[in-house]
């Protein structure tokens, strides 16, 4: 201890440096842990699978080179186009009524009353629970002839609509199931944003007279969009790969009103054998979902405030 | 600084996300050296199958427990998935290098997937065993790759006691659709929740309503389809027009799993069109029924499946898991067995030994199974873009079915997305 110090005050540069090389080299130690399954399972997945994406591959025989083809023949594939936009389709149904929903509940929870962290957890136990479950559930929930849903709608006079079955409504039936699981999550990140929130400031506003809706929409709102910008950001980029309550639900189907891009890579390499199709594909989602992402960020400046 | 960072992992989330669909490693077509040296050494050998799934779980069983009581070195570790999942969970398999030393194919799987490989030649077996058209589909180049463990046809299933109630003759193998048509309608009852018929709207079901019809689904030299002609929408009509009327709507819940089977057993479907792998599940049923030739338009044309065992290319035990494939398929436990549980028929050659296969009762007419073999609708095969076609054809006509499209339309459509395919 004693020999250190001394030798800190002697050559206090280069121990600094030393110090530092140390600090680097425990840095590393601690993040080894969990970069090299990320590298395992995550950056070599990657790479693997834009080679395969240059290749012709039905899982089962050598793999052949074909260049760009993969790329070349999606750009042309209608189905893939449509695959996006059911994606499309699906990302701009959940993303405002799990944005609005979240949020009303979070304003609601936010506040001070009996069973508030009993309410919470409820509206959390979706987001916890299997999406297996979930979406056989939702099925039956929404079954064209024996669920609930419809039967409550014809209380009410409204021939309820074929959900699943209908190609105009397997989207909105999956969009529903989603948004209903994804309101928890959606709620307690903004949740822990309001709690972040300086109290002084509402303090003044209604010292000087602003009502709540002034409240929510002068102070609240703009203070909370650092929370509510992670809550589009994430939502957006699950969004674009939803795949779980498709499979679960329609399978893609019925006659592919709800095939999202990446029920259409499994679908490809799974079912049709074209891996290589498919790599292509997923490689294309993930510049989809990196561009909207950076734009996203680019965007940020004009609307969130960062106290 | 925070959002950044947390931006950073969303995106790396995206990135393993996007990427985990498709992020198999091996190309699994590494030949290992066959294991000849197998001898007296124990083994345990793997058997993936779905033949078993549903209900013939410990039929297969007493078939293991026969192989290793006369091969006592070998141990056969069984493994049983639904129809459903088999084939994607094969795919995985062969293409990791986790595949099972035996594992079940079909038929229509089989051209697919022989050219890659997979399949070990199965040189040392007897050939004349077995039925020689159904071993026929599973030899290339007068190899054989496969052996079948079964085939079966599908037949009209129909409950007596609907028949009686409504004063109606029962089914003969000289109905055509007509009389199929109007039995159905007599027995649909909407207020009673009993329908006339059951016929899923597939791919399955319409190359064989076509052959039926007189028919083609591809041309002769099977460059392009051929179903889009009189035939073929008389085919098409025969099916969809069921939907609604004499048979329930997708809405209603058909075309779910076991739906059908849950309508039969509560005795509520006059018809049911489905294959002779259901008469175990038919036989608990309090009502009588039985089994005719499935009625034909201007011919009688039946489906047959057939099933059949591959030993992995690259398994290490190529023997052992050969004499299972083979007393899988060949062996008279395994004959005895299926006989008496009514488990799909042997393919074997010696017909003699199929005889009691007719007196075991429920459904009393199995000579209906033997029939329907007189004109059989052999699926169409296009290789590689097979699923791909057979989800066209099912996806079309449930569009049809449901009324949004025309049978017209629902051809048309397929036609040209299959061409497509074959282009």
């Amino acid at each position: 201890m004693t020999a250190t110090a001394a030798r800190t005050r002697l050559l206090p540069t280069a121990t600094a440096r030393g110090r530092q090389r140390r600090a680097t080299a425990t840095a590393y130690l601690f993040l080894a842990p969990s970069a090299i399954p990320l590298l395992l399972f995550v950056v070599y997945p990657m790479f693997r699978a834009a080679w395969t994406s240059l290749h012709e591959w039905n899982l089962l025989s050598e793999k052949s080179w074909v260049g760009l083809d993969n790329y070349a023949d999606l750009v042309s594939d209608p189905e893939t186009a449509a695959a996006f936009l059911h994606t499309l389709y699906y990302v701009l149904g959940v993303l405002p009524l799990t944005l609005v929903g979240g949020l009303a509940l979070a304003l609601g929870l936010h506040r001070a009353f009996r069973g508030r962290n009993l309410l919470r957890g409820v509206y959390f136990l979706p987001v916890v629970t299997s999406w297996i479950a979930v979406a056989i559930v939702w099925r039956w929930l929404l079954n064209p002839s024996v669920g609930i849903v419809n039967e409550a709608l014809s209380w009410i006079g409204i021939d309820g609509p074929g959900w699943w079955t209908d190609p105009a409504w397997s989207m909105p039936s999956i969009i529903l199931a989603s948004a209903w699981k994804d309101l928890g999550y959606v709620m307690v990140l903004l949740l822990a944003g309001l709690q972040a929130l300086p109290t002084d400031v509402q303090e003044a506003a209604m010292i000087d007279g602003a009502g709540w809706w002034r409240r929510l929409r002068s102070i609240t709102l703009p203070l909370l969009t650092p929370a509510l910008f992670f809550v589009v950001v994430i939502t957006l980029i699950n969004g674009f790969q939803v795949f779980d309550q498709v499979y679960a639900m329609t399978g893609g189907g019925p006659n592919g009103s709800s095939e999202v891009v990446v029920m259409r890579i499994y679908d490809m390499t799974f079912r049709y054998g074209e891996a290589g199709l498919a790599s292509a594909l997923s490689m294309v989602l993930f510049l989809v979902i990196l561009l909207i992402t950076l734009g996203q960020m680019r965007g940020e400046r004009k609307w969130v405030n960062y106290v | 600084m925070r959002k950044r960072i947390l931006s950073g992992i969303g995106s790396v989330a995206a990135l393993s996300l996007a990427l985990a669909a498709c992020s198999s490693s091996t190309d699994g077509t590494e030949v290992s050296e066959s294991a000849t040296s197998d001898a007296m050494e124990p083994v345990t050998i793997t058997y993936s199958n779905f033949i078993s799934n549903g209900g013939n779980e410990e039929n297969l069983q007493t078939i293991v427990d026969a192989f290793e009581a006369e091969y006592p070195y070998i141990t056969v570790d069984v493994t049983t998935l639904p129809y459903a999942d088999y084939f994607t969970v094969l795919q995985t398999d062969l293409a990791a290098g986790t595949t099972a030393d035996v594992f079940d194919i079909e038929y229509a799987t089989y051209p697919a997937y022989q050219p890659s490989g997979v399949f070990a030649p199965l040189d040392g077996v007897d050939t004349s065993a077995y039925r020689g058209d159904v071993a026929a589909a599973y030899a290339t180049d007068g190899v054989q790759y496969a052996l079948p463990t079964s085939f079966s046809t599908v037949v009209l299933f129909y409950n007596k006691d609907l028949f009686d109630a409504a004063g109606l003759d029962y089914p003969t193998s000289d109905w055509t659709w007509d009389d199929e048509r109007a039995a159905a309608e007599a027995l649909t009852d909407a207020d009673a929740g009993v329908w006339g018929d059951y016929q899923p709207i597939s791919y399955y079901e319409y190359y064989k309503a076509l052959v039926q019809a007189g028919g083609q689904f591809l041309t002769d030299d099977g460059s392009a389809v051929a179903f889009n002609s009189p035939e073929g929408l008389a085919a098409a009509e025969w099916l969809v027009e069921k939907s609604g009327t004499v048979m329930p709507t997708a809405e209603q819940g058909a075309g779910t799993a076991d739906f059908d089977t849950s309508l039969w057993a509560d005795g509520k479907l006059g018809m049911w069109h489905t294959g002779i792998w259901m008469f175990g599940a038919a036989d608990g049923s309090d009502f009588a029924w039985d089994i005719a030739v499935e009625p034909g338009d201007v011919q009688n044309a039946s489906a047959v499946f057939s099933n059949a065992v591959a030993v992995s290319a690259t398994s290490e035990h190529q023997d052992a898991a050969a004499l299972f494939a083979e007393f899988l398929s060949a062996s008279d436990t395994m004959v005895d067995v299926r006989l008496e549980t009514g488990w799909e028929l042997p393919a074997i050659s010696d017909t003699a030994t199929l005889s009691t296969y007719l007196d075991q009762g429920d459904p009393d007419n199995r000579q209906a199974v033997f029939d329907s073999l007189d004109g059989i609708a052999l699926p169409p095969i296009i290789g590689d873009n097979q699923a791909q076609m057979q989800d066209i054809i099912g996806n079309e006509l449930t569009e049809a079915a449901a009324g949004r499209i025309t049978a017209e339309e629902a051809l048309a459509n397929a036609e040209s997305k299959i061409n497509d395919l074959l282009g």
